[in-house]
């Protein structure tokens, strides 16, 4: 029946994709000779400003997850400490080519992004301590917030499901012509899910203007990437979807922003949807807690000592006269400035008032919030 | 670079028997069972050699091999489908969820597949799906749920929750040999909780599958619960021991399907009922177990059914909001002092 019916149809022939589908390497990591040190591409239309707020941005990542460790070891953290340490340029270099009106959905290790997207730092330190004055009240933790104002669309723990509910923002602005594109983040492990495949297959035949950054970090949690999928590259899965894929070297903050941007003119030109597969290394556990046991020796120090990204950028800016080493130590004391001002403020508020907890189930204008009823009052 | 692991730990087969915290009796159990049955098997997230997120399995696959220790992508419904169509090869899948709130990711293929195959065309699938549950360990609204309520109303699925380390035991042990699937939640708080440590026996033995058991004995109030918030319960139960109350409490341990008749028992004995659980309160497994009581036990009560539970919100993160969200002992001390009163 269904084989019949194809056949006798007439219809337009549907469109060709308007790309051929590739795996775009331009920015993928390259190797260097023996004994040079790691820095970042040159060939890039950043200004000199605009290299040294990157450089504050990723510096302000690192340092303020230091500080949510001390606040953390002080026991002043409610729940678990999640690091980007060794990743920050992918999610930095990627939101920094955005507009301010597009939209951002990070994992757990995009606290650059979500620095970018101007969420301060003072908001998460409140999240993190469970404080009123954090932007869930102390409802929900860390990054699982969200400002549609700014573009910012806090993820939930249940990984892939943001790609999906992306995909709906791009949809409903398509529908109200605006003309913004998406920006999701993804880890290896997260890009196995059902709503992950699901979400990305809708975008990509609704040809909306969403770009995917699976950041490949090598583990989510203790599980290595060649337990996670058979491909080698994951930027291989864009043939799925029939859409472009890049590798970018995840640890070289212009190749995230100038990838980023690439993709970028490609949605906005309504080319619809992109994935890149940033290369990167998670050098810490998945948590604080986490021991590592499942890392071979060896493996983090490399990281650290070879492709530290903040280590490489700063080569980089050195290197081309960008900036002195002092120029740099100056924006760096200007990020603890901050850090401090924000962290007192963080502390300063108190903890969330119990009953709060009952209201914005619903609106409570029309349902009434959730007291717990009282028991055989008559 | 060297491919040697950081650390070198070599994990020792659980002793028969002896002073063991829950997690430990859940391991040991697993364990036996793997030494029982060889079509016994792990498959989940990180199972493998970092041994579970709360070290449920650790040691497992040094043991067994990653043969019967399968680590997953992160897919729980190919975790749950695959669980599924190894039992129908003869398997036993013992799968797990990193955390219980995860298990929505596998929902369709419980409730659709694992849970109407016999029904359907007589197939059995003979898997134990566990996992982490509960509030409490202020862990936010995606890693503190209470997922039975999720499953009560699909028939098919058994659905135990122990209280005790025996029981975690006990009941891992017949869950595994249970011939259809069963649920499994561990309450992350009662893991490693030193009040629960005690002495098992060396011998095999299982705890029945649809029996509750009475955690404290008494004639003036039932308190009807089961996980964490049997140790709420009898907190209570102390506390108005000092008034003269006698409390009787009982540990459903297994929630489907229901005992019945230990719960009927209970009312008869004391006709005053409070029910107790952790999940929110509206469509939680309460409102069925009052609704059994009122139908089956109506001319028995002395007082309506009252039920204490969480209140109709997601789990709040911050201490005072999810202190305020759970039951607390007071909460029960007060109801049922009413209840006592009326």
């Amino acid at each position: 029946m269904a084989e019949e019916k194809r056949e006798n149809r007439k219809g337009p022939r549907r469109r060709r994709p308007a790309f051929e589908m590739r795996i775009s390497t331009k920015y993928a990591p390259r190797k260097v000779a023996e004994g040079q040190p790691l820095s970042c591409i040159s060939d890039t239309s950043l200004k000199h400003d605009q290299l040294l707020e990157l450089y504050r941005y990723l510096k302000l990542t690192r340092l303020v997850e230091e500080r949510i460790v001390n606040l953390y070891r002080q026991t002043k953290v409610v729940g678990g400490v999640y690091r980007s340490l060794g990743q920050e340029a992918t999610a930095v270099g990627s939101a920094y080519a955005l507009r301010p009106d597009d939209f951002i959905t990070p994992i757990i290790r995009d606290l650059g992004a979500v620095f970018v997207k101007g969420i301060r730092p003072r908001e998460i330190f409140a999240q993190y301590m469970a404080k009123a004055w954090g932007p869930s009240g102390g409802k929900d933790l860390n990054v699982h917030f969200g400002y549609m104002e700014k573009g910012f669309l806090g993820p939930i723990s249940h990984l892939g499901d943001m790609i999906p509910v992306m995909t709906g923002i791009l949809l409903g602005a398509r529908m109200q012509k605006k003309d913004i594109v998406g920006l999701a983040y993804i880890g290896d492990g997260g890009a196995s899910t059902g709503a992950f495949y699901e979400g990305m297959n809708f975008a990509a035949v609704q040809r909306l203007p969403l770009i995917v950054i699976v950041e490949s970090n090598h583990y989510a949690y203790s599980t290595p990437t060649s337990m996670q999928t058979a491909v080698r590259n994951l930027a291989e899965k864009a043939a799925a979807f029939g859409i472009p894929g890049y590798i970018v070297d995840g640890n070289d903050v212009i190749a995230c922003y100038e990838v980023t941007s690439q993709a970028i003119k490609h949605a906005r030109a309504g080319h619809g949807t992109v994935l890149i597969e940033a290369k990167t290394y998670r050098r810490k556990g998945h948590a604080e807690h986490d021991d590592q046991r499942y890392v071979p020796e060896g493996e983090i120090e490399y990281w650290e000592k070879q492709n530290d990204p903040i280590d490489r950028f700063e080569r980089f800016l050195v290197d081309q006269k960008v900036a002195t080493k002092e120029k740099l130590d100056a924006i760096t004391a200007d990020v603890m400035r901050e850090i401090n001002e924000d962290s007192d403020w963080a502390e300063s508020s108190p903890m969330p008032e119990p009953e709060t907890a009952v209201y914005g189930v619903f609106d409570n204008s029309i349902v009434p919030p959730a007291f717990r009823p009282k028991v055989l009052e008559s | 670079m060297s491919t040697a692991l950081k650390k070198e730990r070599k994990f020792e087969r659980p002793p028969r028997g002896g002073m063991s915290t829950m997690v430990e009796a859940i391991r040991a159990g697993i364990w036996e069972e793997m030494e029982r049955d060889p079509t016994v098997f792990l498959i989940g997230e990180d199972v493998g050699v970092y041994g579970g997120a709360f070290k449920v399995t650790e040691g497992i696959i040094d043991h067994f091999g990653k043969e019967r220790v399968v680590d997953t992508p992160i897919s729980e419904a190919a975790i749950v489908g695959a669980a599924c169509g190894a039992a129908l090869m003869g398997m036993k899948p013992v799968a797990e969820f990193q955390f219980i709130d995860f298990i929505s990711c596998g929902f369709d293929l419980l409730t659709n597949y694992a849970a109407k195959c016999r029904y359907r065309w007589g197939a059995n699938i003979p898997a134990v799906f566990r996992g982490p549950c509960g509030s409490g360990v202020r862990s936010g609204p995606f890693h503190s749920l209470n997922a039975e309520s999720f499953f009560l109303n699909t028939a098919g699925l058994k659905i135990v929750e122990p209280a005790t380390a025996y029981d975690a035991k006990g009941l891992i042990k017949a869950a595994i040999r249970d011939p259809d699937p069963v649920l499994y939640f561990e309450h992350k708080k009662l893991y490693r909780l030193p009040r629960l440590r005690e002495e098992l026996p060396e011998d095999d033995y299982i705890v029945e599958i649809g029996k509750a058991r009475t955690a404290r004995a008494g004639r003036d109030v039932s308190i009807i619960t089961f996980g964490a918030q049997v140790l709420t319960a009898l907190d209570a139960a102390e506390e108005l021991e000092k008034e003269g109350l006698d409390i009787e409490v009982i540990d459903l341990r297994t929630l489907a399907p229901l005992d019945k008749e230990s719960i009927l028992a209970s009312v008869k004995k004391t006709s005053r009922v409070l029910i107790l659980h952790e999940a929110s309160l509206t469509g939680g497994i309460g409102g069925e177990i009052s609704a059994i009581i009122s139908q089956e036990a109506f001319e028995w009560l002395d007082a309506p059914v009252v039920r204490v539970a969480s209140i109709d919100t997601p789990v709040p993160y911050s201490p005072p909001l999810e202190d305020y969200y759970l039951p607390q002992v007071n909460d029960v001390v007060e109801a049922a002092r009413k209840l006592a009163a009326y």
